[in-house]
């Protein structure tokens, strides 16, 4: 591997590095609440929310890092953060 | 710089900040940032003149809501592979200060111009150069502005430097606010043919583009972070051969020399060297022609680039002298010393040449420098080739009732 100017580099190769693992906290929908409204893919800085085709949402728990935005800004309050426990 | 003869029929009397928008303009930017502040915000205000009758093709104009803004919106336009520039100045300036690492580190060839004033706290809005002096570990190129035209003419000779695919880095065109930015001169406004001749497209060598994606300013660990930094430096000394050769060609096609990295004045048999950057020099020019006249050997030495830091031009120009003074517009509160001194004091200590080498910290805040002040300095530094350094480096005038 060389260094190119800059640094720039394929984008996406990150992907290999699941970080779900540093996760204490599982974000988890609450469909009876939820009004679709989609704010949580939004705000969701590590793109995982994921549209399901019922209009529902889904994370990607291999990225979520659980820090609980989504939960926050959840009009509905529709996203409930449980404990990882193993 | 003396008056090229052939200039004379093409010259203008404009305002310091007219020729150098339009400079930026006949460069042909694709992006500009704009955030007022004095005294730069003539030189937007003209760009935006030139933006509004339609004179600037193929590029945008935008208004940001400060300069952090400014320089951040310039990182991404240069990343999407545009020709970028902004001006900024003193706490605007400051306030860039993180992004411009990220300029630098993502080999992002930014143009801005600096109309150097000095920082606060006391709010001042006069000239010194300590904003742009402070940025000098950012890993841009750094070069300072004797007169009007010359202020304008680096703009062309910045880009072509700053995106040769050898350096990739931003650089800073330093001028001193007011004295240059507001000042009316004759000069000759750039034309476009010649410039166009001169400066060809920025070829970028990634762009960030949606349709084939690609990551800039990732993250580095400690395995690879020092290569980044190895190969940033080398860059830097890359561009000094570039600046030289860049003036030079720029010379050819436009009939003006201004100097490469350095330019020497009645320094051949100089047995006192004065160095500067800046306007400052136009006076030290006058008050060593006076020497001359009555036979006394002074040169005067122009320090043009302070980033890349000219080393080898600097101990080859100075070398033969009996003293050198150096005259900074800004300090390093903590050493009493301003920038250049200590530059290019750590450049001879190796150098096997222990010449006497004093400072003076000058003109902070915008005081005038008189004739006499230089006239004083040429006088101390005789008395150092003579007797020695009493006085290493000092505030060149102080005035002791208001202590």
């Amino acid at each position: 591997m060389k260094i190119t100017t800059g640094g720039v580099c394929k984008a996406g190769t990150t992907l290999v590095n699941k970080t779900g693992g540093w996760r204490s906290f599982r974000p988890v929908f609450n469909y009876e609440k939820c009004k679709k409204c989609g704010l949580c893919e939004i705000v969701c800085p590590d793109m995982s929310v994921l549209p399901k085709e019922d209009g529902f949402f889904k994370y990607n728990y291999d990225y979520c890092k659980g820090c609980g935005i989504c939960a926050n800004e959840c009009p509905a309050d529709a996203i409930e953060m449980v404990l990882e426990e193993k | 710089m003396a008056v090229n003869l052939e200039d004379k029929s093409k010259m203008v009397v404009t305002e310091g900040s007219y020729a150098v928008a339009h400079a930026a303009k006949v460069c042909r930017p694709n992006v500009i940032s704009a955030y007022p502040i004095t005294p730069q915000t003539h030189i937007v205000e003209n760009l935006s003149k030139f933006m509004a009758d339609g004179e600037i093709p193929n590029c945008e104009y935008i208004n940001v809501e400060s300069e952090f803004s400014a320089i951040s919106a310039l990182v991404g336009a240069s990343a999407a592979g545009a020709r970028t520039y902004s001006a900024t100045t003193s706490q605007g300036l400051e306030l860039m200060h993180e992004v411009l690492f990220n300029a630098a580190g993502m080999r992002l060839p930014i143009v801005m111009t600096i109309a150097n004033r000095a920082v606060s706290a006391p709010i001042n809005i006069w000239n010194d150069q300590q904003d742009s002096i402070s940025q000098r570990d950012t890993g841009w190129l750094q070069l300072y502005a004797e007169d009007l035209q010359e202020s304008a003419d680096m703009l062309p000779q910045l880009y072509k430097i700053a995106e040769d695919k050898e350096v990739l880095l931003p650089g800073m065109a330093c001028m001193d606010g007011f004295i240059l930015s507001h000042v009316y001169e004759p000069l000759v406004l750039l034309e476009q043919d010649l410039t166009d001749e001169f400066l060809p497209a920025y070829e970028p060598e990634y762009v960030l583009d949606p349709k084939n994606p690609m990551s800039f300013g990732a993250f580095a660990a400690p395995d690879t972070y020092e290569e980044f930094r190895y190969l940033q430096e080398q860059a830097m000394q890359n561009a000094l051969p570039k600046i030289e050769a860049v003036a030079k060609e720029f010379g050819e096609i436009f009939g003006r020399f201004h100097g490469g990295l350095i330019d020497e004045y009645r320094t051949e048999d100089a047995e006192v060297i004065i160095m500067a950057m800046g306007s400052i020099l136009g006076t030290i020019k006058d008050v060593v022609d006076e020497y001359r006249a009555r036979g006394e050997k002074i040169g005067v030495l122009k320090v043009r680039a302070f980033r890349p830091f000219p080393k080898e031009q600097i101990r080859k120009a100075i070398k033969d002298a009996a003293v050198v003074a150096v005259l900074d517009k800004n300090i390093s509160i903590g050493t009493n010393e301003g920038a250049l001194f200590t530059e290019t004091k750590a450049c001879m200590y190796n150098a096997r040449c222990d010449i006497p080498i004093i400072g003076y910290t000058i003109g902070h805040g915008g005081r005038d420098i008189r004739l006499e002040t230089i006239a004083k300095i040429i006088e101390e530094a005789k008395e150092v080739a003579s007797s020695g350094i009493n006085t290493e480096s000092q505030f060149v005038e102080v005035r002791e009732e208001l202590l």
